[in-house]
C-alpha cells in the first residue's frame, strides 16, 4: 500500500502521558507525525494528528485500540483525500472578541467573517466565570476590505453586547 | 543616531563575493558563534561577503555569519527604507555584538531567509542598546535604536548565538506557514 495521510482524532479525560502513548503507538506503525494540534479543553485532552503512513486507517485504529479499552479515550482514524487549496491569498488579521457569555457569539461573528470571504486559519475560545473570549486568525482575500469587515463585525458585536478587535498581522522578513 | 556607526563607511573593505544562504535544519544555524578578531583578514572577508550576499537577496535586511555557514559572531544589517523603520543607522556590520539593554517588549511576526517556509510570533524589545565592534578597525561602538531596527538587531544577534526565531516563539500557536501574496 502506498503511503498516505491518515487523520487521527483523540479525545479523552486528561492525564499525563496521552501524547506519549498515542504517538508511541503510531511510531510502532512506522507512521510519521506531520501537522498536529493538541490542547486541553476543560479537563479533556483533544488531539488532531496527520500521520504519514503505509498502514490503513483501520490498521491505525487497531493499533490505538488498547489505549481506549478503559473508556478514557475515544480515538478515530480516517484516510484524508487531497487537501483543499485555499483561494484566499490576502493579508492575515488577528480577531479578538470578549464579553458576557451567551449563545450565538461564535456563529454570529464567524458568519460575518464568511460573508466577507475571509478564511479562518486558527480559532480558539475560552469560557471562564461567565466571560467568553474568542481569538482567531483570518486570511482576507486581497480584494476584500478590512474596513468593511471591521465595521460589520462592530455592528454584530454591538448586537451581541461583546467587544471585537481586528488588527492586521504583518510578516517582518529579516 | 550613533556617531560611531555613522562615521563608519566600510573603509578599505575588499569587494565581497556572494555566498549561498543555508537553511534550517542545517546544524550551523544552531552553533553559537566564536568571538572574532575584527581586523583579521578572514573576518573582513566574511563581512564583505555578508554585505554582498545581503545586497543581492531581495527583502533581506540583515545576514549573520551562521546563515552563510560560519559559526562566528558577525552580522550585517541595513533597514533603510523599510516601512516600519524609525531610527536607522544605515548599512553596517558588527562583530562580537551583545545586547546591553532591551525594553518595551512587543510581539511581532518574523520570517527569516534561513527558515523560508515558516513565520513565528516573537516578542522583542522595541527599545534597544547594543554594543559591538566595527570590522576592520575593531572600534567598540554602542548602538541605541528602536522599532524595526531594534527587532532586526535582536534577530541577527540571536543568529550569532546560534538561535533562530523558532527558539523564541510564543506558544504552540506561534508558528505559521509562510505565505506570499505580494
Amino acid at each position: 500500500m502506498k503511503d498516505q495521510i491518515i487523520a487521527v482524532t483523540v479525545l479523552g479525560h486528561d492525564r499525563p502521558g496521552i501524547v506519549a502513548d498515542v504517538t508511541g503507538a503510531l511510531g510502532d506503525l512506522h507512521g510519521n507525525l506531520e501537522d498536529s494540534t493538541m490542547t486541553l479543553l476543560r479537563g479533556h485532552f483533544a488531539m488532531v494528528l496527520l500521520v504519514h503512513t503505509g498502514a490503513s486507517a483501520s490498521a491505525v485504529e487497531a493499533a490505538l485500540r488498547p489505549l481506549c479499552v478503559d473508556g478514557s479515550l475515544v480515538i478515530n482514524a480516517r484516510l484524508l483525500g487531497d487537501p483543499a487549496l485555499s483561494e484566499v491569498h490576502g493579508p492575515s488579521y488577528a480577531l479578538r472578541v470578549h464579553g458576557a457569555d451567551r449563545p450565538g457569539i461564535v456563529a454570529t461573528i464567524t458568519s460575518v467573517v464568511a460573508r466577507h470571504g475571509a478564511n479562518i486559519v486558527d480559532l480558539g475560545t475560552r469560557l471562564v466565570g461567565g466571560l467568553y473570549v474568542l481569538t482567531a486568525e483570518l486570511e482576507l482575500p486581497k480584494e476584500a476590505s478590512a474596513v468593511g469587515l471591521e465595521a460589520e463585525l462592530q455592528g454584530a458585536a454591538g448586537e451581541l453586547g461583546v467587544e471585537v478587535q481586528l488588527s492586521v498581522i504583518d510578516d517582518d522578513l529579516l | 543616531m550613533n556617531p560611531g556607526i555613522i562615521a563608519w563607511t566600510m573603509p578599505g573593505l575588499p569587494a565581497g563575493t556572494t555566498r549561498p544562504v543555508v537553511c534550517a535544519p542545517d546544524p550551523v544555524l544552531s552553533m553559537p558563534g566564536r568571538d572574532v578578531d575584527p581586523s583579521e583578514a578572514a573576518t573582513i572577508e566574511l563581512v564583505a561577503d555578508l554585505l554582498a550576499t545581503q545586497l543581492v537577496s531581495p527583502g533581506c535586511v540583515g545576514l549573520a555569519a551562521q546563515q552563510v555557514g560560519v559559526a562566528a559572531r558577525v552580522f550585517s544589517l541595513d533597514v533603510s527604507g523599510h516601512v516600519k523603520t524609525r531610527t536607522c543607522h544605515g548599512l553596517f556590520a558588527l562583530c562580537n555584538a551583545v545586547v546591553v539593554s532591551s525594553s518595551r517588549r512587543q510581539r511581532g511576526r518574523e520570517g527569516c531567509m534561513s527558515v523560508p517556509d515558516f513565520t513565528g510570533d516573537v516578542a522583542r524589545g522595541q527599545r534597544l542598546v547594543v554594543r559591538g565592534q566595527l570590522p576592520l578597525t575593531g572600534q567598540w561602538v554602542q548602538v541605541a535604536t528602536d522599532g524595526f531596527e531594534a527587532v532586526a538587531l535582536q534577530h541577527e544577534i540571536d543568529h550569532t548565538n546560534g538561535l533562530l526565531f523558532l527558539d523564541r516563539v510564543n506558544g504552540p500557536h506561534g508558528i505559521h506557514p509562510r505565505r506570499t501574496y505580494l
